[in-house]
């Protein structure tokens, strides 16, 4: 790698470790798509609160955790510009491991504390423990 | 740089370089940038869990319903995702080396960062005013550590971003400020993704409970 690489073309170097050669970058039309997408997917589950349209909750809460899951991949696709290719692959394996990460520590949480909520409430007469 | 010569039979030696090649300056940035937010990311992962356990302890005090103002939110939300997009044009704008379009996009990206932060802050101070202190209760504790450790980001974001400014407009578009740019530019758009769990998790769910 040398300062005259560096100056005919800035972007590419030798050994595909050049300073933006793992990072990709995105188009305008990238941009516009992911801004779009996330338009709606922000607008919706707005108006399906603030509005009630769908009278049960749970339902509600169901579609509007699944339209933030898929706005998280659009943020990550069309703005952070997300693929398998960048840093040969090692941003994936990182974000992959973060998810697992963020999974069991979400998930772990809130199942065991959940549990622990119904078993300790005092609802159990006490009375009758030995 | 030591060279090991191996040489198979009959044939030209062959050489190999047994030393790690150079690395141009900045070459690990980015993807230690990246491994940086994934850390970040677990940060807030466990502030969503510590949200999501402590989230319903009302303590007889007030529930999202008697705080939370989704006409707000949504202007915040707007805010921020505006702010996105003209960070993504200011990226486009420095691609083709345009100083002046990158620092006025710059600009406006700021202006949306702050005015998010002005409709936070002034949500804080309303609820505050009305007594929903973070020591009032589990649930208000739990909601002003995470949604103000993101605007705590926001906010160094903004600095950052004012820093950068001032950088560009010194010594221009060199390598060194693209690189800065470009991870200032996955922190910002990084606090977006973070942004949406807050806005669905704590006040769309909340308004649900």
């Amino acid at each position: 790698m040398t300062k005259e690489a560096h100056a005919i073309e800035p972007n590419a170097g030798g050994h595909g470790h050049a300073a933006h050669g793992g990072a990709s970058h995105g188009s305008l039309q990238s941009y516009l798509i992911g801004f779009g997408l996330s338009v709606v997917l922000t607008a919706v589950p707005f108006w399906l609160v603030m509005t009630g349209a769908i009278a049960d909750k749970q339902v509600t809460a169901l579609i509007v955790l699944v339209l933030a899951a898929v706005q998280i991949v659009v943020h990550m696709v069309y703005f952070l510009h997300m693929n398998t290719r960048s840093e040969n692959g090692w941003t994936m394996m990182a974000m992959i491991f973060t998810v697992i990460m963020v999974v069991i520590g979400l998930t772990g949480s809130l199942w065991v504390m959940h549990h622990l909520n119904v078993n300790m409430m005092p609802l159990h007469d006490m009375s009758q423990m030995p | 740089m030591s060279v090991a010569i191996i040489t198979t039979q009959d044939s030209e030696p062959v050489f190999h370089v047994i030393d790690e090649h150079d690395h141009p300056e900045g070459a690990s940035t980015m993807l230690g940038f990246w491994i940086y937010l994934m850390s970040d990311c677990l940060i807030f992962a466990m502030l969503f869990a510590t949200y999501g356990v402590l989230g319903g302890n009302y303590a007889a005090g007030p529930a999202p319903k008697d705080l939370f103002d989704l006409k707000l939110v949504a202007l915040n939300t707007t805010m921020l995702l505006l702010s996105s997009i003209t960070y993504g044009f200011a990226m486009l704008t420095m691609e083709k080396s345009r100083i002046g379009a990158t620092q006025a996009w710059l600009a406006i990206t700021g202006l949306f960062g702050l005015a998010f932060l002005g409709i936070e802050l002034t949500e804080f101070a309303h609820m505050i005013h009305e007594g929903a202190t973070p020591q009032r209760s589990a649930f208000l504790s739990s909601f002003f550590t995470l949604v103000g450790t993101h605007g705590l980001h926001v906010t160094f974001g903004l600095l950052w971003l004012v820093t950068l400014m001032v950088q560009t407009a010194r010594f221009g578009l060199t390598e060194a400020n693209r690189r800065r740019l470009m991870c200032l530019s996955m922190f910002w758009h990084f606090l977006d993704v973070v942004w949406i769990g807050v806005f669905t998790f704590v006040y769309l769910l909340g308004m649900l409970r």
